[in-house]
């Protein structure tokens, strides 16, 4: 079943005089609980394509479908409201409120989704320790290291059970160990709580953990590989 | 957790926070302390007027304020006395006088003077001459040709205590009315101008000499308390007007007596809210600045809670409250710095004596107490708030107006 699918997406920035395209004409359909990479080297498309079905951006033309909703029916509201509830994202840096504690982070989104205060916090207590931070709630962003900081960052994506999860290069800012670390995580989530992940990477190793392997270069999906 | 967000955010750069939060609490301070000497001026000049013969309430005759002459007296004091004893509370003083203008001559100078005819005893207690004798002594009601004057008047006759004076004026059969007095006792006054214009005889003496017999020219009723608004002395004032209930009488308050110290008092306290307007500008000025800095820095920030689904209200909402957090610190630390000190200065009071040549001109007291007023309190503490979140919201619009990506492209 397609949680994701996206028809002819077309995408050009304009940097001073000049056209950039980003994005020409991308099909792609991510089915339910897939563990999706999209690799490509920097500039091929791979963040403004997460852009796109995460609805942070919009594409100048083609359609986007996420969990059945329709972009080109949605204003901004809307979409606001489907990235709350549908939408969890892990970005490569900047991801966490730094006032606030690790549990407070977590518990922001839901806080947003009007979920009560009692059960927001035993809910961002279980996923903190689902990600193995269980001493960790009460330690702001500066206080953790980048690992801890993106473990946070992918308990406070899937907390509240999205219908998909973007991650945008999460390893990039972590030595390999860490990062391995990571995706072993983001591997067991997927697997047991059948949470779809689509991330971005040019990173081998990475590539390696995808179930799925999307290859994408100048703005054109290349290879699209099952393992 | 919106108010714990706002609240860490605001400590982010305490620097920052405190250099603002000096600014609203000077701000706040210089309204509170400003408004209190204002006010405390105020007071003062209107006390000074009260005591300088004017009380809080008169009753003349209906022509003699525009034409204060001797025929323009009251008769009919029975009438008076007994309305005067029961629509007034009790607490409340009055005295009754005869004042008229008069010409005063001594062997070296001759000039107007306004000659008052006082009951000694009750007219201590209203007005200022009770406690105002710097020499000599003051009148009785059984002095016979006793005269007190003005240490300005001494000094411009160029006479002293015992010597002699001539008062000459019109009586009410219309003849020059002329009698020789010694002066007993001299006085001062917070202006030289009363000191020169005012003389004093007791009532009888007066009544005497202007065949007036038992008329007078005024009643001056003092209530127990000053209320600079005047609406207790309208309400005695209407009571006072009910129980007399003859239109030959006319009963008024310090207010309808003294119109300029009433347009003076208006024109204050517009200045007073001038003055606020003014300062805030500057505040205001400092706040958006300080919340432009904040926002920018955060840039990034508010683009990952708009990803994470926040709406641009929700961000409104979250710089809105950090703005409320500062100005409600400043507005109780300029409040707490206002109120201690004007109470370090109250007591002993501010001495402008340096300044009284050109304060008397003004009916500027020579010491000044400053004086809280809870309205001017209220008015600072809405206009500091209620503007500082209005003017916040232009920074808050600013961080709410970017598209999550733009914003995480940012720093």
């Amino acid at each position: 079943m397609a949680i994701v699918e996206t028809k002819n997406i077309k995408k050009t920035y304009r940097q001073g005089k000049v056209n950039v395209p980003a994005l020409c004409g991308v099909d792609l359909i991510v089915d339910k609980g897939e563990f999706v990479a999209l690799a490509g080297p920097s500039g091929s498309g791979k963040t403004t394509l997460l852009n796109i079905i995460g609805g942070l951006d919009l594409p100048d033309s083609g359609s986007v479908m996420v969990d059945n909703n329709k972009f080109a029916d949605m204003n901004q509201a809307d979409l606001a409201s489907l990235r709350l509830h549908k939408i969890g994202f892990v970005f490569q840096a900047f991801n966490l409120i730094p006032v606030l504690s690790a549990i407070e982070n977590v518990e922001y989104v839901m806080l947003l989704q009007g979920v009560p205060q009692t059960e927001r916090h035993d809910r961002a207590k279980a996923i903190l320790d689902d990600v193995g931070l269980e001493d960790k709630y009460d330690r702001r962003p500066a206080e953790l290291s980048g690992g801890q900081q993106q473990r946070v960052a992918v308990a406070r994506a899937i907390v509240s059970g999205p219908a998909i999860v973007l991650a945008d290069e999460p390893t990039a800012n972590l030595d390999s160990k860490t990062g391995e670390g990571l995706l072993l995580m983001m591997k067991k989530m997927n697997k047991e709580k059948k949470v779809t992940f689509i991330f971005s990477t040019h990173d081998n190793m990475v590539m390696e953990y995808a179930g799925r392997l999307v290859t994408i270069r100048d703005g054109r999906i290349v290879n699209d590989e099952t393992k | 957790m919106v108010a714990i967000l706002a609240w860490r955010n605001i400590w982010r750069n305490p620097r920052r926070t405190i250099v603002i939060l000096l600014a609203v609490i000077i701000g706040v301070w210089s309204m509170i302390f400003l408004g209190a000497l204002m006010r405390g001026m105020e007071t003062e000049m209107v006390r000074n007027s009260i005591s300088t013969l004017t009380g809080s309430i008169q009753i003349h005759h209906r022509e003699y304020r525009n034409d204060p002459v001797v025929e323009n007296c009251m008769d009919g004091i029975d009438k008076l006395n007994q309305a005067l004893s029961t629509s007034l509370d009790p607490g409340i003083l009055w005295a009754k006088r005869v004042r008229v203008n008069a010409i005063a001559s001594n062997a070296r100078h001759t000039g107007g003077v306004t000659l008052v005819g006082i009951e000694p005893e009750k007219e201590a207690k209203i007005s200022f001459i009770g406690k105002a004798m710097i020499s000599g002594r003051y009148l009785t009601t059984e002095d016979k040709n006793k005269i007190i004057v003005g240490r300005a008047f001494l000094k411009k006759f160029n006479t002293k205590i015992n010597n002699k004076l001539i008062l000459m004026s019109q009586d009410t059969q219309k003849e020059i009315a002329s009698k020789a007095f010694r002066i007993v006792g001299v006085f001062s006054a917070e202006s030289e101008a009363v000191e020169k214009q005012f003389i004093f005889i007791p009532l009888l003496q007066a009544a005497k000499m202007l065949k007036m017999g038992d008329s007078i020219s005024e009643v001056s009723i003092m209530l127990s308390r000053l209320d600079i608004t005047g609406k207790k002395e309208t309400l005695a004032a209407k009571r006072l007007t009910a129980a007399i209930a003859d239109d030959t009488y006319r009963v008024e308050t310090w207010q309808q007596l003294l119109p300029m110290m009433k347009a003076y008092l208006e024109m204050s306290g517009f200045f007073l809210y001038i003055w606020y307007f003014v300062v805030f500008v500057a505040m205001g000025f400092g706040i958006v600045n300080t919340s432009l800095m904040a926002i920018f820095e955060r840039m990034r920030e508010f683009g990952l809670m708009k990803a994470l689904g926040m709406r641009p209200f929700q961000i409104i909402k979250g710089v809105v409250t950090e703005t409320f957090f500062l100005l409600v610190i400043g507005i109780l630390a300029g409040n707490i710095l206002g109120f201690l000190s004007v109470a370090a200065i109250s007591k002993n009071g501010i001495d402008l004596s340096a300044l009284a040549a050109g304060a008397q001109m003004w009916g500027i007291p020579r010491k000044l107490y400053p004086e809280i007023w809870a309205q001017d309190v209220a008015v600072a503490g809405l206009v500091v708030l209620a503007l500082g979140l209005l003017v916040s919201l232009y920074p808050a619009f600013k961080a709410a107006r970017f598209t999550p990506t733009q914003a995480m492209r940012k720093n």
